[in-house]
C-alpha cells in the first residue's frame, strides 16, 4: 500500500469512516472455477434502484475506494449504469473480474467513466491450465486479450494469481507474463471453505513444501493477506486490519460484513442504512473492541511479528480472536517456525475432525 | 493580466475528509490531499468564476488579510493539479461538461 493510501486509511481508523468499501454486485459468473466459494444462483441481487441508494449512503459516510466485484460483474446488465453512477458520486473506482466479457468498446467505455484500476483473475500463462480451472474453455485468450485493451486506453490492471494445486507449478510463467504485458502481479494461495460451509475447496490449498517455496520467493510482492497490512501504527497496533474499523464487505444481497473473507452478519441494507449498520451494529462494536496484544493465542506466538493473521479466517474456524490455522501454515513457512496452534493441529490431524466453519448464510 | 479560469476535472475520485479534500487522478494514480484553503478553491472551480475571484474569497474566508502573493502561489497549486489532470485551465471559461466534476 502507498504512504497516502496508507495514512488516508489510517485517518478513516481513527475517524471510523469506511473509507474502501468492497461490493459484489452479483454472484452470478460464466467461468465455473474449481476453486470459487460461491453460489453462483442469483436469489434476489440488489436491483440497480437499491445499488444506487446504497452508493450515496456510502458517499455520504466518506467512503473513497470503491470495488466492484463478483460472480463476474458483467453478468448484470446494468452494470455500466452502476459504474457511471458510481463515478458522478466520485469513487475511486477497481474492478475485479475476469474480463472475458471487455472487448475493445467497453474498454474505451470504461476509460472515458474514469474507472481507475483494474484486477483481472489469471490461473495460468498455459490455456490448458487457465481453461481447465474456469471451465470455460478460450477464456485464457479471451481475458488477456480483455487486459491488453485495459492497458492500451491507459488504465491500471493487475493479473491477479490464485494458487491452488492445479497450477501450482506455473506462478513463475504467469508473473513473467504480468511482467511482459507491463502489468502488476498479485498472487494469492489463500483458498476458503465455501459459502454453505463446504469444506470441499481446501483440498486444493498447495502443500506446505510447495507453500514455503512460494514464500521464499524474493521476486514476489506482499502474498494473499501481507497486502491488507499497513505500517500505521493506527493499523497495525490495535487492529489487526482495517475490517470492520476504515473497511467493510457488502453482498449482492445487500448484507454487510467486515470483509469478503470474513462472513460475520453485521446488518441488511433492505432493511437498515449503511450509516445505521457502521455505526450501531453490535458485530462492528465487538469487531473494534479487539486487540492484537489481547489475542488469546497470538499475542504470545513468536510468529505474531511478521504473521499475516486474517481474523475473518480466524472467525471461520470459530473464533474471531483465535489463530487462523490457514496464517499459522503460511507463517510457517515464511519463518520455519511452527506456532502453538499449529503444532497442536499437526498432532490431532488424524483424530479431530475439521473445525466447525460459520459461513454466510444467504 | 488576462483572468484565468479553472474547473474540476471528470477524471479524478474525490471526497472531503475532515475538512480536506482527498483526491485520486484516474489518469495517472496520484493522490492529492488539500489543505483548507485549496479545498476551499478546489470546490469553487466552476470553470467560470475567475481564478483571482476564486483565490481572493478563498482566503478572505479564513484570513482577514489576502496576502500579495495569494495569487501567485494559488496558480502554481493550480498548475501542480493541472498537469496531473485534476483541474482544467484556461485563459477562456470552460464549459465542456465532460470537464466538470461534481465539488464532492
Ligand atoms: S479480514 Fe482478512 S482478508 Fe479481510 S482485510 Fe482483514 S486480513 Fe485482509
Ligand atoms: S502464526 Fe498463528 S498463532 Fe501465530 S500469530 Fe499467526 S495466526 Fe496467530
Amino acid at each position: 500500500m502507498s504512504r497516502l493510501i496508507d495514512e488516508i486509511t489510517a485517518r478513516g481508523v481513527r475517524m471510523g469512516l469506511p473509507i474502501t468499501v468492497h461490493m459484489d454486485v452479483t454472484y452470478r459468473c460464466n467461468e465455473r472455477c474449481d476453486h470459487c466459494y460461491l453460489d453462483h444462483d442469483d436469489h434476489g441481487e440488489m436491483t440497480t434502484a437499491e445499488i444506487k441508494r446504497v452508493l450515496d449512503q456510502l458517499a455520504a459516510a466518506g467512503t473513497f475506494f470503491l470495488v466492484l466485484s463478483g460472480g463476474e460483474v458483467f453478468m448484470r446488465q446494468d452494470f455500466f449504469e452502476i459504474l457511471e453512477y458510481a463515478r458522478r458520486l466520485q469513487f475511486d473506482v477497481n474492478v475485479k473480474t475476469n474480463a472475458v466479457m471487455i472487448r475493445e468498446a467497453e474498454a474505451r467505455r470504461l476509460r472515458s467513466l474514469g474507472v481507475r484500476r483494474f484486477q483481472v483473475s489469471i490461473y495460468s500463462d498455459d490455456p490448458a491450465v487457465h481453461d481447465g480451472i474456469t471451465r470455460l474453455p478460450g477464456s485464457l485468450q479471451r481475458s488477456l486479450r480483455a487486459m491488453r485493451f485495459l492497458k492500451e486506453q491507459g488504465m491500471y490492471v493487475t493479473l491477479a494469481n490464485v494458487l491452488m494445486r492445479q497450477n501450482m507449478h506455473d506462478y513463475a510463467g504467469t508473473q513473467r507474463l504480468a511482467r511482459e504485458m507491463g502489468i502488476d502481479f498479485a498472487l494469492d494461495p489463500t483458498i476458503t471453505p465455501m459459502m454453505d460451509g463446504s469444506t470441499a475447496p481446501l483440498t486444493l490449498r498447495i502443500p506446505t513444501e510447495r507453500l514455503q517455496e512460494v514464500y521464499r520467493d524474493a521476486s514476489l510482492g506482499p502474498i494473499g493477506s501481507e497486502a491488507c497490512g499497513s505500517d500505521d501504527e493506527d493499523v497495525q497496533g490495535n487492529a489487526s486490519c482495517s475490517a470492520g474499523h476504515a473497511s467493510c464487505y457488502i453482498s449482492p444481497y445487500g448484507d454487510v460484513y467486515p470483509c469478503v473473507q470474513f462472513p460475520m452478519p453485521c446488518g441488511n441494507l433492505r432493511h437498515q442504512t449503511f450509516q445505521e449498520i457502521w455505526g450501531d451494529s453490535p458485530q462492528l462494536a465487538e469487531l473494534r473492541t479487539i486487540r492484537v496484544r489481547d489475542l488469546p493465542s497470538c499475542s504470545s506466538c513468536g510468529n505474531v511479528g511478521s504473521c499475516s493473521r486474517c481474523p475473518g479466517l480466524a472467525y471461520m474456524e470459530g473464533n474471531m480472536r483465535g489463530p487462523s490455522t490457514a496464517d499459522c501454515e503460511k507463517s510457517y513457512a515464511r519463518t520455519g517456525h511452527a506456532s502453538v496452534n499449529l503444532l497442536a493441529k499437526m498432532n490431532n490431524a488424524a483424530t479431530t475432525a475439521s473445525p466447525k466453519l460459520v459461513q454466510i448464510q444467504l | 493580466m488576462s483572468e484565468r479560469y479553472i474547473a474540476r476535472s471528470s477524471a479524478i475520485a474525490a471526497r472531503l475528509l475532515e475538512g480536506e479534500m482527498v483526491i485520486m487522478s484516474a489518469l495517472d494514480s496520484t493522490l492529492f490531499t488539500l489543505n483548507a484553503t485549496a479545498t476551499a478553491i478546489w470546490q469553487a472551480a466552476d470553470g467560470r468564476t475567475p481564478l483571482r475571484e476564486i483565490v481572493h474569497n478563498a482566503i478572505h474566508a479564513q484570513f482577514s488579510e489576502v496576502p500579495g502573493s495569494a495569487l501567485q502561489d494559488a496558480e502554481t497549486f493550480v498548475e501542480a493539479l493541472a498537469q496531473h489532470g485534476i483541474l482544467l485551465l484556461s485563459d477562456q471559461p470552460i464549459t465542456d461538461a465532460t470537464a466538470l466534476g461534481a465539488s464532492q
